[in-house]
């Protein structure tokens, strides 16, 4: 392999001088006899390579039919990465695929369905399930729980009740919460929410905000309009409620991602993905993670992260036997002790160090199973969450509530309607 | 006012000019400072200096052990190589064939001669962004000629090899505009004693025009490494065309640093480390780089 690859090196620096010669041999993606070739989205991420390396092995070590590779490639661009493929044809025969977009790449006609046996994914938490249209089309080994970080400390000193999934903070609680925080603990901010972190995290961690008041992104009767979902009176609400977040000074409009301002003590509280908490817990000897408040309509969180799914041109036989392999509670056990996340089954939680029953992270299991809201399952979510990330961070900078709710449901109707509905 | 008044004011009016420009250059070089300084820090001891002065001293928790992460996160010295490759290639080859179509446009007489000049100018318009797409597409069903061992294959598709970074970006229009513009303001004796002598256009351009241009070689030599989306700052091509890591440059690795949780101590010794050779290269070629930008009229 590394000898091929000098041989290109060479190659490339002869032939492209010389104008015609060959440079080297092109490798070519996607299916082809006994080879199965698999993209993930986490180079530079040694943990999760080193898992799907072991389903690599097991896999190949207990058949003689197929052989998986696989190819890494990093996040952020991740996404223009197979969409380029796709367009040239050079999809391979598995991806990963992060939750919310596999409406979009199943309408596209990047993924065929899974035909994997029911036995294996009824044992999954729902939100690590792509479900597009009634079909199933990628599964995750594991899911994200977003909490609210505080010090158990920091709200005695202001006097604030910790809440339980029993019995959450109220909007009122959490307000007065938040008021008790900066008028008594000295912090500089009573809540860090990320807010540099713009991209997928806005849909993803203030959303739900926006869903416990009731509202939505989307009119998921219809996934045709955010007309009244995201403009109505609940959204209207939650807009005035956020923007008050900044206003009112709990919260810093311009606070750097990874909630570094939790870390740092600058902030009392930050609304957190659990990937943040074995850091947290290392930083604080009192760290809580507690359950979001209930804004009216309970506490939503966001739901739906990477999972695995087969491309269209994809060996369907040899894709959906690697699943099988990939699936077993093992792998997902070790997807989740390598990384911190959340297992997606009860049977590898058993397994783990931080999600078993006594484990000091089970909480965000529960959080997942009882609050989790997929972003909308449509291919339009794409638009929906680029629109939504921009007019929220204008409501953040004092936009006014109403006009930006409005001009945001115009671009998502205006997309959904020149794309004809995509499919619905 | 006599002379001897201007030598005593002529160094006060020097420190009045040299202090805003001293100002400029700091303000300028913060950036750098601050990524060589975070370079060397954890995580909390980035944030924790992020409001004062420290940000851009190496000071409190330091080591080198950000530059050690590097080399265990990413095929340093792959990328690196990859990066050198094609940079090389597109440049030196680009030299090449620009100059050489910038002077048949500006000295050779010929049918068409006009149209192709402002076919090849009117190109300059449209962003590369807008082109990426059909360029993809493009490539993705070129034909090549391989090698199985000796034995020559057609294939179909340039994606995923050196050739689809380099060949692409060798031709630029910017550059054969330059050539062209700087060779019409030679004086054509040159070439018509030559043709006396007996030289044919390759000796006369070779011979002739290339020892007398060498600053414009030297213009577009920089402003390819610079400004092209092929060379050192190669992110967005080499993202939709290559898909293994072993042909992938130095700027898709800025991406590996990005993770959930990101080590920016990381991500800033890894910028701090590509950042070195294109400093070299400006050091280098400072005086060409300041007369190359006034020429060209660009502030890129």
């Amino acid at each position: 392999m590394q000898r091929r690859n000098l041989m290109k090196l060479a190659a490339a620096t002869g032939g492209a001088a010389l104008a015609g010669p060959a440079l080297a041999a092109c490798t070519a993606s996607g299916a082809s006899d006994g080879k199965l070739l698999l993209w993930t989205h986490t180079a530079g991420n040694d943990a999760e390579l080193g898992v799907t390396d072991q389903i690599i092995k097991a896999f190949n070590d207990g058949q003689d039919t197929y052989t998986a590779e696989r190819e890494s490639f990093p996040q952020d661009a991740y996404n223009d990465t197979v969409n380029a493929a796709a367009l040239s044809g050079d999809l391979p025969d598995l991806l990963t695929v992060d939750g919310p977009n596999v409406a979009n790449w199943a309408w596209a006609g990047h993924l065929q369905p899974l035909d994997v046996p029911a036995e294996i994914t009824d044992e999954f938490l729902p939100t690590t399930l792509g479900i597009f249209q009634d079909r199933l089309y990628s599964v995750g080994h594991w899911e994200a729980a977003c909490s609210i970080f505080a010090r158990e400390s920091v709200l005695e000193a202001a006097r604030v009740r910790i809440p339980t999934m029993d019995e959450p903070w109220s909007r009122e609680e959490f307000d007065e919460a938040l008021e008790r925080i900066a008028a008594d603990t000295g912090h500089r901010w009573a809540l860090d929410l990320s807010t540099a972190d713009i991209g997928e995290w806005y849909p993803y961690a203030f959303s739900p905000f926006l869903q416990s008041f009731g509202g939505d992104l989307l009119d998921r009767s219809t996934y045709l309009s955010a007309e009244g979902a995201l403009n109505g009176p609940e959204a209207l609400a939650w807009g005035q409620w956020f923007q008050g977040l900044f206003t009112g000074g709990f919260a810093n409009p311009e606070s750097p991602i990874g909630a570094e301002e939790f870390l740092q003590g600058d902030a009392a509280m930050t609304f957190m993905g659990n990937w943040g908490a074995l850091q947290a817990m290392e930083q604080f000897d009192d760290v809580l993670f507690l359950p979001p408040p209930d804004l009216g309509a309970g506490p939503k969180i966001g739901g739906g992260s990477w999972q695995w799914a087969l491309t269209s041109t994809a060996d369907a036989k040899g894709g959906n036997a690697w699943m099988e392999t990939a699936l077993s509670d093992e792998f997902v056990a070790e997807f989740a002790n390598q990384t911190g996340l959340i297992p997606a089954t009860n049977g590898a939680a058993e397994l783990t160090e931080h999600y078993g029953p006594d484990g000091d992270l089970r909480m965000m299991m529960d959080y997942s199973r009882s609050y989790a809201v997929l972003r909308p399952e449509t291919p339009a979510y794409a638009v929906i969450a680029s629109v939504f990330t921009q007019y929220a961070g204008d409501l953040i900078h004092g936009g006014d509530v109403q006009e930006t709710l409005d001009a945001a449901v115009a671009e998502i109707d205006a997309d959904i309607e020149a794309n004809s509905g995509y499919g619905f | 006012m006599t002379a001897a008044t201007m030598k005593s004011r002529t160094p006060a009016r020097r420190r009045w000019l040299y202090a805003p420009m001293t100002l400029l250059a700091a303000f300028f070089l913060f950036p750098i400072v601050f990524m060589l300084a975070a370079s060397l820090k954890t995580d909390h001891q980035i944030f924790a200096d992020m409001d004062s002065l420290k940000a851009f001293l190496p000071v409190g928790d330091v080591s080198f052990a950000n530059y050690a992460a590097v080399f265990e996160r990413v095929p340093f010295w792959r990328f690196l190589a990859n990066s050198v490759l094609v940079t090389a290639c597109v440049t030196g080859l680009g030299l090449v064939v620009n100059s050489m179509c910038g002077y048949a446009l500006a000295r050779m007489r010929w049918r068409g001669r006009a149209v192709v000049f402002g076919f090849i100018i009117a190109t300059l318009i449209l962003p590369f962004d807008t082109t990426i797409v059909p360029m993809v597409y493009l490539v993705a069903n070129l034909p090549w000629i391989g090698f199985e061992g000796l034995r020559p294959v057609l294939e179909i598709g340039w994606l995923n090899t050196y050739h689809v970074q380099i060949i692409p970006f060798i031709v630029n229009a910017f550059a054969i505009f330059l050539f062209a513009q700087y060779f019409s303001s030679l004086p054509k004796g040159l070439e018509e004693a030559a043709a006396m002598d007996g030289a044919g256009w390759l000796r006369t351009y070779w011979r002739i025009i290339v020892p007398l241009s060498k600053p414009v070689f030297a213009t577009v030599l920089i402003l390819t490494i610079v400004t092209s989306p092929a060379t050192w700052n190669a992110y967005l091509w080499p993202l939709m065309t290559v898909q293994s890591e072993e042909l992938r440059p130095v700027m898709v690795g800025v991406q590996y640093f990005f993770q959930l949780d990101t080590d920016w101590g990381e991500v800033m010794a890894y910028i701090s480390m590509i950042t070195i050779p294109m400093v070299a290269v400006f050091i280098a070629f400072q005086r060409s780089f300041i007369r190359s930008i006034a020429s060209a009229g660009m502030k890129d």
